[in-house]
């Protein structure tokens, strides 16, 4: 029974992980970029939600609500600020920018809000489920993170495929160039992916902070690195790719350490990383890429 | 051509910039040198940013109030002390950047670093210049392998010893649990010598669990394989925002054991919007008690709370005594801040051994040439929010 428990905790976490690689998938299919500053746009989210709800007492609802907002813009604004004008930029330097924005979002929050940890308050008030007659307790946050990741996974692919602006983000993904000669406006298709992507951070990160109630600056990094990890995983670009990276990661970390060592389990992580990249390059749904000679 | 230009520009000015900048301090450390005003000059290291920021805010605080009362009363030997505090982010390369810039400043004895990890680092310097430095909380045995450094709290061998001693005397678990930071030489340290002693005591470890500082959110795991093995005390050896996560996840699964820290627990109840009913009944053993009757510890923490507006840690009082053995040393080996760094280094760390001192801390403190103090322990438990003693 204790393996069922560790097996729903590493797919609660994992669940968080694939929300989180979601925003990193899309914006490195579209914009072919890493956006380091994913991770800390999730602290900021959390931070968002800790004032008005901890501290103005709003209800959960229409904090995480207006979080997902502010996190949009924020998405939209750092976009137009830092990535935008580097379009034409090697990609190095955009990597080095979107680091940079990563260190100016947490030192912002440490200006603001001080180093001192906060205990996150729950923002999931659903009762625990009882199986088994005890043995086996999920709680309410397990639940409502796996089901929210779940309906976020399936909506984003549907919008991907059947709406007029995903048809525009996947032209994008496959041809900038292209896409902008048929009309696309290229420009309006990043900044739609990263309000999304930086949304569902929003989102990811309000979910986290509920399961592991903690925050501080340095919140969002961690988590950051593991979503991209699993973002690789399953394949960078790909929607379903980063869902089932992210729950794979959650699941292999938790039982490592459940079974194997509980201090190596960061280290047990990556090493299947590494084999699964030997194997697959590309990641496990990763498309194959045809170099252009 | 522009472009080329411009940044010959820009090296001169680095250049032109870098030499005015050497020259200042130049000047400044030796005006400081000739000044007729001597005064001891102590530095502080510790985190006021940062994670561990409760106790480097406590430390220079501590160390400000003893400071301000022994210069108000005269100074040491009738010289002020000048002091100053640093911030390093409990990070051991930020530490060492600060202590080099308080050296700038003319720092003769160094009061720090709060911290473990940061504080091994400090002490190679230390050592390198011969300065003398005491710790108030750095607890590693680590901390003190050379001759210049001197701790006030308790070593983590100490107290992992005392931990298990306590709990077998007072029968307070048949089965324990251990979850620790495999990541910090402070909680590592305890849990090793806690286990030793534990088994000494006949006490059963049912389960011994790890964290690292990149996986220190989700305790889940880790409380689960302690509630299925049967733990009825859970022993935590390390910080207290950890802890508040280890307590409110341990209350998510409904697993209710008795919870025993150590003295980085110190500080669970100051955590911002933390559910204080969790750490009811929690225990902790610490050197220091802000509810303890005697005068002296009621004096101070009146003071403290009127002048920083909360009630003092434990790592308030330590910083406190600190100073206050720095001025008994100097005074007993009757050294003057003309003296050079080196030599009153060696003068203080000779006296140490011999001074006894009663403080927030502990009554009659003493020192063995290693740098270990040697006192009591007290234990706490927190009870309707607030730390008290047991027993």
């Amino acid at each position: 029974m204790s393996f069922l428990t560790y097996l729903i905790n590493g797919i609660s976490l994992g669940s968080v992980y694939a929300i989180i690689a979601l925003g990193y998938t899309m914006v490195y299919g579209i914009a072919k970029m890493l956006n380091f500053a994913h991770g800390d746009v999730i602290m900021i989210g959390c931070y968002v939600v800790f004032l008005t709800m901890s501290g103005q007492g709003w209800s959960p609802l229409v904090s995480v609500t207006l979080s997902v907002l502010i996190c949009t813009v924020l998405g939209i604004v750092i976009e137009k600020i830092a990535y935008k004008p580097l379009r034409k930029a090697t990609s190095l330097a955009v990597l080095i920018t979107a680091i940079g924005v990563s260190y100016f979002l947490q030192n912002i929050a440490l200006l603001i809000f001080g180093a001192n940890t906060k205990a996150f308050t729950n923002v999931v008030t659903l009762p625990a489920l009882t199986l088994a007659g005890g043995s086996l307790v999920i709680s309410g946050t397990t639940i409502v993170t796996v089901l929210v990741c779940i309906v976020i996974m399936v909506a984003l692919s549907l919008f991907v495929k059947y709406t007029k602006a995903g048809q525009a983000m996947r032209a994008v993904s496959e041809d900038k160039d292209a896409a902008q000669l048929m009309g696309i406006n290229v420009n309006g298709t990043i900044s739609l992916t990263f309000a999304i992507g930086s949304g569902l951070a929003a989102i990811a990160g309000v979910l986290f902070c509920s399961a592991y109630p903690t925050l501080s600056p340095y919140t969002g990094s961690m988590p950051g690195i593991k979503a991209f990890t699993a973002a690789v995983f399953g394949g960078i670009g790909s929607i379903p790719g980063a869902f089932i990276g992210g729950i794979l990661l959650g699941v292999i970390e938790i039982l490592g350490r459940a079974y194997i060592s509980s201090q190596l389990s960061d280290a047990i992580v990556f090493a299947v990383l590494i084999i699964v990249l030997l194997v697959k390059p590309t990641g496990l749904l990763g498309k194959k890429i045809h170099e252009k000679v | 051509m522009k472009k080329k230009l411009l940044s010959v520009l820009l090296v001169a000015a680095l250049a032109v910039a870098s030499v005015v900048g050497c020259g200042s301090t130049a000047a400044e450390s030796s005006e400081a040198g000739a000044s007729g005003e001597a005064a001891f000059k102590i530095g502080a290291i510790g985190p006021t940013t940062g994670g561990a920021a409760l106790y480097g805010q406590a430390v220079m605080n501590g160390a400000q109030l003893a400071v301000d009362e022994i210069n108000a009363a005269g100074g040491i030997n009738g010289y002020q002390i000048e002091y100053k505090f640093e911030d390093d982010q409990h990070d051991a390369e930020k530490s060492v950047n600060a202590y080099n810039s308080l050296k700038d400043w003319g720092m003769q004895i160094l009061m720090g670093t709060t911290t473990t990890t940061p504080c091994i680092a400090v002490t190679d310097k230390t050592a390198q210049d011969g300065m003398f430095q005491i710790t108030p909380s750095a607890s590693s045995t680590d901390v003190i392998i050379n001759d210049n450094v001197f701790q006030v709290c308790f070593t983590d061998p100490n107290q992992g010893t005392a931990s298990a001693q306590y709990i077998a005397e007072n029968k307070l678990g048949t089965k324990i649990g251990i979850i620790y930071d495999s990541s910090d030489v402070y909680s590592s340290g305890i849990e090793a010598t806690f286990v030793k002693e534990a088994e000494a005591q006949n006490l059963e470890v049912v389960a011994i669990e790890a964290f690292t500082a990149d996986s220190k959110t989700d305790f889940s795991t880790q409380l689960q394989k302690c509630q299925s093995e049967g733990a009825d005390l859970l022993f935590l050896p390390f910080y207290y925002q950890e802890a508040s996560i280890v307590l409110n996840q341990a209350n998510q699964m409904g697993y209710a054991p008795t919870f025993f820290g150590v003295d980085g627990m110190d500080g669970i109840l100051s955590v911002e919007n933390f559910d204080t009913t969790l750490a009811e009944g929690v225990m902790l053993l610490t050197p220091f008690a802000a509810d303890a009757k005697d005068d002296a510890t009621q004096a101070f923490v009146e003071k403290y709370e009127a002048q920083f507006g909360e009630t003092p840690s434990q790592f308030a009082a330590d910083a406190y005594d600190a100073i206050y053995i720095i001025k008994a040393v100097i005074e007993a080996q009757n050294l003057t801040p003309d003296m050079s760094v080196q030599d009153l280094g060696t003068a203080m760390a000779e006296g140490m051994t011999t001074i006894s001192v009663d403080g927030l801390t502990g009554e009659a403190m003493t020192w063995s040439a290693d740098g270990a103090v040697s006192k009591a322990p007290k234990a706490m438990v927190i009870k309707d929010g607030a730390y008290a003693a047991m027993d």
